[in-house]
């Protein structure tokens, strides 16, 4: 049974799609209902991100919750930065309850590259933790070990990063969270594709991808200037130069960048084990829906 | 041991208008060791207090004393009726037990005491115990990543770790990386399949301030048993 539109679409064994939309910094309604209607139909689910980058934005739970509004099918993101346990497992029965269904445990990007550098974290649980005492809910217990009379319903994703460090634990952290409750998975934004071939393959050698759904990451970059920042100043990422080199001699980079997304989501679909894509395409969202036509995967 | 290090000297000053008598008390033990608040920073900090006085007209009667260890009253009879400011330059612990063994007192801070840490190079003291009151070092090849990691996870390095290091500053490591490469040479990778489950937190900070009782160190029967002692 599927609680989600992207479990039932992942179970099914057929390709996903899912973006990532920042919830505003304020109370702009208009601009996030206007940004939904932009987007649906082009994914079969959105992250609406937690404080993403650690700083303060409309909540995850009410972004998610327009989206609802909007017909889109949220993906709600929940860190363990901003949470303890207790504040955790009432902020997912309440999305339950308000009909979010798709909850991605993260543990977040630490508060020091945020607005608040100067605020105290919570880290009550891991990522890992959380999962698990989230999948606990579902099966309809709190973490005391309380029964629930109406437990939520969940469909419960991690994120892993293939390009981080130690490599070889990379597969084994997935693991971790494929027995701490992980459904689904979304990578780190690919653009290192040797590196990802080669996790792939190990994920694949332990057989993970059959007991998880693994959707790789991408992102539209726009000039050469924004793939040397995130080669130099984003954590655990990996930017091959011929990419910053392709960007920098091309005389439209937007369009460069553009197919180059396209060609790494065609590339990826048809990597062994990957079984969606998902696009994170910060501050150029707008482009979403064209690229998921051009790469042929408009759900 | 418990490390600390000293406050900047306007901000000394600051906390001291209207003092008369001033005691800059110095620690031999902890604050000592990390170069923050032993007999020589008193010393300076004193004789810094006593300069500015001089300069600005306060009449200040300044003098230091340094103790062996501020945290045990036993060694705070020196100070027995003080009643003017104590500028404490021994760790946090040991500024509340003056404060709580002489009441007319008026404690101040001379140091910012920081965390349980140990030396690792010249001048250069790092964190290694958050005091969690549960350890497991044991499964985490004697690192600590509560204290260590900037998120405290345990169960892995999240996805900010980077050629060993820490996203958080490029001078700190990354806590889970020196945790699998330890476990790795050791032949032990497999403590990392197993998940840990959430911590049990009571024994750490969040139950208040807590109450640690050696039943054998208590006056009576079973006194000298605990010392090996007939």
């Amino acid at each position: 049974m599927s609680v989600s539109q992207l479990q039932g679409t992942l179970d099914a064994g057929k390709f996903a799609v899912t973006a990532e939309i920042g919830p505003p910094r304020s109370c702009e309604v208009d601009k996030l209902r206007q940004m939904a209607r932009l987007l649906k139909g082009s994914a079969h689910a959105f992250n609406l991100t937690d404080n993403q980058a650690a700083n303060v934005r409309m909540s995850s739970i009410a972004s998610s919750v327009i989206c609802l509004q909007e017909g889109l099918e949220p993906v709600m993101q929940m860190t363990c930065r901003d949470r303890n346990r207790i504040a955790m497992q009432s902020d997912v029965i309440g999305a339950s309850a308000l009909g979010i269904r798709n909850v991605l445990c993260i543990s977040g990007d630490h508060q020091v590259f945020g607005n608040h550098p100067q605020a105290k974290n919570v880290y009550d649980l891991d990522s890992i933790q959380e999962l698990m005492v989230l999948r606990n809910l579902t099966k309809g217990n709190n973490w005391s070990g309380e029964t629930l009379p109406e437990p939520p319903q969940l469909y419960l994703g991690a994120a892993v990063n293939p390009f981080a460090d130690p490599f070889e634990f990379r597969v084994t952290r997935l693991g971790k969270k494929v027995d701490a409750g992980a459904q689904f998975v979304q990578t780190q934004c690919v653009l290192d594709v040797e590196r990802f071939k080669k996790f792939m393959g190990l994920v694949v050698e332990k057989e993970l991808h059959e007991k998880v759904h693994i959707i790789a990451g991408v992102i539209p970059l726009r000039s050469h200037k924004a793939a040397l920042f995130m080669k130099n100043k984003v954590a655990g990422m990996s930017v091959p130069d011929e990419l910053v080199d392709r960007l920098r001699r091309s005389s439209d980079p937007k369009e460069e960048g553009i197919r180059m997304c396209v060609e790494m989501m065609n590339e990826l679909s048809s990597i062994k084990g990957v079984h969606g894509v998902h696009i994170t395409a910060i501050a150029w969202e707008d482009i979403i829906p064209r690229l998921v036509e051009e790469a042929g995967i408009r759900p | 041991m418990i490390i600390a290090e000293r406050k900047p000297l306007p901000e000394v000053l600051g906390m001291l208008d209207g003092s008369n008598e001033i005691l800059v008390l110095g620690c031999r033990s902890c604050t000592a060791i990390c170069l923050a608040g032993g007999e020589k920073e008193s010393r300076a900090l004193s004789e810094a207090l006593a300069l500015h006085s001089e300069l600005k007209g306060k009449g200040w009667k300044v003098d230091t004393l340094t103790v062996e260890r501020a945290c045990e009253k036993e060694f705070l009879t020196p100070l027995n009726g003080f009643k003017g400011t104590v500028v404490s330059m021994a760790c946090g612990v040991g500024a509340q037990v003056v404060q709580d063994h002489g009441p007319e007192a008026m404690v101040v801070p001379g140091v910012n005491t920081s965390n349980m840490g140990a030396p690792e190079g010249m001048g250069v003291f790092v964190e290694k115990c958050a005091g969690c009151g549960d350890c497991i070092i044991h499964l985490t090849a004697g690192i600590c990543p509560i204290a260590r990691c900037a998120k405290s996870l345990l169960n892995g390095p999240c996805g900010g770790s980077q050629n060993g290091l820490c996203e958080v500053s490029k001078e700190t490591p990354c806590a889970w990386d020196q945790i699998i490469r330890s476990l790795e040479r050791s032949g032990r990778l497999d403590l990392l399949n197993v998940n840990i489950p959430p911590k049990d937190w009571r024994a750490s900070r969040n139950g208040g301030p807590r109450r640690v009782v050696n039943q054998e160190a208590l006056p009576g029967a079973a006194q000298n048993g605990w010392r090996g002692e007939p």
